[in-house]
């Protein structure tokens, strides 16, 4: 009696676990994309992506100038204002997905974006993961100093002086690895390091350029000495691996707006309030042709 | 006001905004406190069998629920489903089955301990009086159970739309998601908004989760003593 009760009570939980599951397996059948298993891949192709009139991108929604939500709901920002440009030419219409820097692989993995235009510096093992296509954006170390000393380069830190950097950023992996012979300051937060360089602890302070760029153009007495330190790594549209067909076209488009000067008008747009117009060729990649 | 950055809230639509998101958070959290109630007390029940096999297997489920964090279950049924079985979830379902897949689990383990905790005589007075096990249970030991239960309950139900803040890792926008933007979004011209927008966001959290409090403390003193 009691383990008849029992196994009915187990076969009824069952049949509900299994309502829910085929329940949610329906919902997403209906909406999900058929096309792509038509073809046994995970990603849309780009015929498929114009057929279905939306193309579905993955931004930033709170990396302000880059990708943000204004007040009135809209997404904004160096790589909407492109993404934007982009769905106009394919002649769809634009879905943004809100996405983190930890998930913008995973999103193309599964497809569930069609493109990641998120801040995304090319790496060699992002590389293997997704497709990058041309880049539209540099991205390098900057070395911040007080305007009463600037470094200029790297032989004017004195043999005693100490740089601070933040632990954990790429301004520190490149020192410790190129520059070995230069003391470091390692602050944890971004707010510590900025009250470190306030209170004069080191000569310099050296973090991605965009931020020191930033950070002397609101603070008065701080300039860039240094604009541009180490490898010059670049910012791209990402798509899913194998997905030639949006890639090919994403290329296209990045040569084609090269003749327009479109990143540079994107710059103005966007970029300029936080970063100056004085860095505006370092940072701007246009036609997908890296300078130098 | 200005140094708090509460004026940010009033810009275009940014209040709504965030209500919107409160809104989210909450719809994702109540619908999945339903099922694991429901499914819970069930997966309680089951729980006190004293069945080896079923005594494993609840086990298993329940420590796979509390070792794992409830971010890796959202990315694994969020982008692993999708992986695996092909299946395009939505982030909303993802979210409401990984705080089903949970909350059951807990659920469950709240009213093992709940039932668990009747004292023997209550079933044997009740067999004695000549009621089946259905009736003893209906009768007796589930409206016991209950009461001893609904302290509990509420804590897991305020635990559950506390972490909902997770699903914005997988692309869901609620509240504290929102918050990010309106703060990010406003960085040049108030650099302190965080304050303010934050403070809001811990009022509209509690504006949510009292309600709750005070249903069980009602429930509580209603079916007490």
């Amino acid at each position: 009696m009691r383990k008849n009760r029992l196994l009915s009570i187990l076969a009824l939980l069952t049949a509900l676990v299994m309502t829910v599951t085929v329940f949610a397996g329906c919902g997403n059948s209906s909406n999900g994309d058929s096309d792509s298993k038509s073809t046994g891949a995970i990603y849309r192709t780009l015929d498929e992506i114009t057929k279905s009139g939306t193309i579905k991108i993955g931004v930033f929604s709170d990396k302000n100038p880059f990708g943000y939500v204004d007040e009135n709901g809209e997404y904004q920002g160096y790589d909407v204002y492109f993404a934007e440009r982009l769905a106009k030419d394919l002649g769809v219409k634009v879905e943004y997905v809100s996405t983190e820097a930890a998930s913008r692989i995973e999103y193309l993995q599964t497809g569930k974006v069609d493109i990641i235009l998120a801040n995304f510096t090319v790496t060699d093992e992002r590389k293997e993961e997704v497709d990058f296509a041309l880049p539209y954006m540099n991205v390098a170390l900057g070395v911040l100093s007080p305007n009463s000393k600037v470094i200029k380069s790297l032989d004017d830190i004195g043999e005693n002086d100490e740089v601070i950097v933040i632990s954990g950023t790429t301004a520190e992996t490149y020192f410790a690895q190129n520059h070995p012979e230069i003391k470091l300051q390692k602050y944890d937060t971004y707010a510590a390091a900025k009250t470190a360089l306030e209170n004069g602890n080191g000569v310099a302070w050296a973090n991605d350029n965009t931020e020191v760029i930033a950070y002397s153009l609101q603070n008065d007495g701080y300039t860039v000495g240094i604009p541009s330190l180490g490898s010059n790594d670049t910012i791209a549209p990402a798509v899913s691996k194998g997905n030639s067909t949006l890639l090919d076209w994403i290329n296209e488009e990045i040569e084609t707006l090269g003749q327009e000067n479109f990143f540079h008008k994107d710059y103005e747009a966007t970029l300029k309030d936080t970063y100056g117009s004085e860095y505006e060729d370092q940072l701007v990649v246009e036609g997908g042709k890296v300078s130098e | 006001m200005q140094a708090l950055g509460i004026e940010v809230l009033f810009k275009g639509s940014n209040f709504a905004r965030l209500l919107g998101g409160l809104w989210v958070a909450l719809e994702i959290s109540l619908i999945s406190v339903l099922l694991s109630i429901i499914l819970g007390i069930f997966f309680g029940i089951i729980m006190t069998s004293k069945n080896p096999i079923v005594r494993i297997f609840t086990r298993i489920y329940l420590e796979i629920v509390r070792i794992m964090p409830q971010m890796v279950l959202l990315f694994i049924v969020f982008f692993g489903t999708t992986r695996v079985f092909g299946w395009n979830l939505s982030a909303e379902a993802a979210s409401i089955i990984v705080f089903t897949f949970w909350g059951t689990a807990e659920m469950g383990d709240l009213v093992r301990g709940a039932v668990t905790s009747i004292p023997k005589h209550q079933y044997e007075s009740s067999y004695a009086l000549g009621m089946t096990n259905v009736q003893t249970y209906y009768h007796i030991v589930i409206p016991q159970t209950l009461r001893r239960l609904i302290p509990l309950s509420i804590n897991l139900v305020t635990r559950m739309i506390k972490t909902t803040s997770l699903v914005m890792m997988i692309g869901v926008v609620e509240a504290l998601k929102v918050a990010q933007q309106i703060i990010e979004a406003n960085r040049m011209s108030s650099p302190n908004a965080a304050f303010g927008v934050f403070a809001a966001v811990f009022v509209l959290y509690f504006l949510a989760c009292w309600p709750i409090s005070l249903l069980a403390g009602f429930l509580e003193k209603k079916w007490g003593g």
